[in-house]
């Protein structure tokens, strides 16, 4: 029997969230972790009972756990994240440089293949991986050779946010970093290669030519379409089909191209989704309407998808985690706000329900496919 | 045997109640208790100290016979009370945010 399991990481704790094919009634599961910072919980594609979880907090740093369970049971594994040799410094607020200092994981991202497996995002920006599990962790330092020294934190922190998986070919990895830019490895992150070819950010980087220091938001894949990516950068909405060489800009008509998450549907790659947000000064819906836009034509065109959600005085955000797609038959698509509402749509977007509406702020949404 | 008392949300992460009693070999600091604490409980590794610099995370803060000894080097011996275990060593979280 087909089920979805919705995991949900909070500012104060993880909420399970899950339900049979219909995705009608939900069965809620939480707080675990009650009190902390929950940036990502992450379930592994090889194995659907085993979860990993990033658990943080301003007093006590950083803890990851585990469950191979679907999240009944947690257990904490290893939570040193020590970089590479020197860590070197990177750019700072004044223009000085100032050294590299972790302080938590955004990201957890398990292999296609290995429950074992893991990829971490953290910040300051880096990536760590495991293979045993968590029981350790090694960054991959290459990352932060491709011109290191000019990354910058943005107000929300350098944090690698994003890793993509290329199911084609493993050794191809996709990463993001608020206010960092894009990158690609073609050799399981030896080397790596900065996706900057026809992002503009001109306010913020006045040179049109500068291959870090872009402030990505969120990339996506369809897993059948490696080399066609979508980005939601700080302002725009970018294309790839040339797995990141090239940009171009597929905003179109949507009412603003700033935002956080970007998803693709599960069976239709040229699907997109974004939550267009009214600009970087305020961080809410155009007109208090939370609107999901949809383009089935793999962006420029976009529609307003408005079915369920609220269309006055809506005042949340969707951070750049906090969305994700099932792939059921009838694709499944969830995002989570600020404002602790968790929605669901069973139909690709046509209609919407929130399958909990009190929880703390969403940090991020992510879903398994149970079948 | 010295007493260590732990904030909530760190007494959870070591799955203990109330106070942690721990036996500590030669001079009793904050750094050798530490060293005992995380021995005893790995998973408090990091959350009280850096796991590479071994410096006090800035929203922990170290207490005993109501005196505030964050400042005080790591290795500089405990009050008496607390090495003879009559007073606990407080591990406290910081006011600081919500």
């Amino acid at each position: 029997m087909s089920g979805v399991r919705v995991l949900v990481g909070t500012k104060k704790g993880a909420f399970v969230l899950t339900s049979d094919g219909k995705r009608k009634n939900w069965d809620v599961a939480g707080p675990h972790f009650a009190g902390w910072e929950m940036y990502h919980v992450s379930g592994s594609p090889a194995d659907p009972d085993r979860l990993y979880a990033s658990q943080t907090s301003g007093w006590f740093g950083q803890v990851v756990q585990r469950s191979n369970d679907g999240g009944k049971t947690w257990e904490p594994v290893d939570n040193k994240f020590a970089y590479d040799g020197v860590p070197g410094t990177h750019k700072w607020y004044d223009g000085t440089q100032h050294p590299w200092e972790f302080k938590r994981v955004w990201r957890l991202e398990p292999s296609l293949s290995d429950p074992d497996t893991v990829y971490a995002g953290v910040e300051d920006a880096a990536m760590f991986k495991t293979t045993d599990g968590g029981k350790s962790w090694a960054e991959l330092p290459a990352l932060r050779t491709v011109k290191g020294d000019l990354w910058q934190p943005g107000a929300g922190g350098m944090g690698l946010h994003t890793i993509l998986l290329d199911a084609k070919q493993p050794d191809r990895m996709f990463i993001a970093i608020s206010a960092g830019g894009a990158f690609r490895t073609e050799d399981g992150g030896k080397s790596w290669k900065a996706m900057s070819k026809g992002l503009l950010s001109k306010y913020e980087l006045p040179d049109p030519a500068a291959e870090v220091g872009h402030c990505v938001h969120c990339i996506a894949m369809h897993p059948t379409r490696p080399n066609t990516l979508f980005m939601q950068k700080h302002w725009d909405v970018m294309r790839s089909d040339d797995a990141g060489e090239t940009w171009r800009e597929i905003s179109g008509d949507l009412p603003t191209d700033f935002g956080f998450p970007i998803s693709v549907h599960a069976h239709e790659p040229e699907t997109i989704y974004v939550v267009p947000i009214k600009s970087d000064s305020e961080h809410y819906p155009p007109e208090g309407k939370l609107r999901v836009y949809r383009s089935r034509t793999g962006g420029d065109q976009w529609e307003p998808l408005t079915n369920g959600l609220p269309q006055k005085d809506c005042y949340v955000n969707v951070l750049r985690t906090a969305m994700a797609v099932d792939a059921l038959e009838d694709c499944g698509v969830y995002f989570g706000t600020t404002g602790g509402q968790v929605y669901a749509s069973a139909d690709s977007g046509d209609h919407w329900t929130p399958i909990v509406r009190d929880l703390p702020a969403v940090l991020s949404v992510s879903v398994q496919t149970l079948r | 045997m010295i007493r260590v008392v732990l904030p909530y949300h760190l007494r959870n992460l070591a799955r203990v109640n109330g106070e942690v009693t721990l036996d500590v070999e030669g001079a009793v600091s904050v750094r050798s208790v530490l060293d005992a604490l995380e021995a005893r409980h790995p998973v408090l590794r990091g959350t009280i100290r850096d796991h590479v610099t071994r410096k006090r995370r800035d929203f922990v803060r170290f207490f005993a016979c109501g005196e505030d000894l964050s400042l005080d080097p790591a290795e500089a011996e405990l009050p008496r009370a607390v090495a003879e275990g009559r007073e606990p060593l407080m591990v406290v979280g910081a006011m600081a945010g919500g």
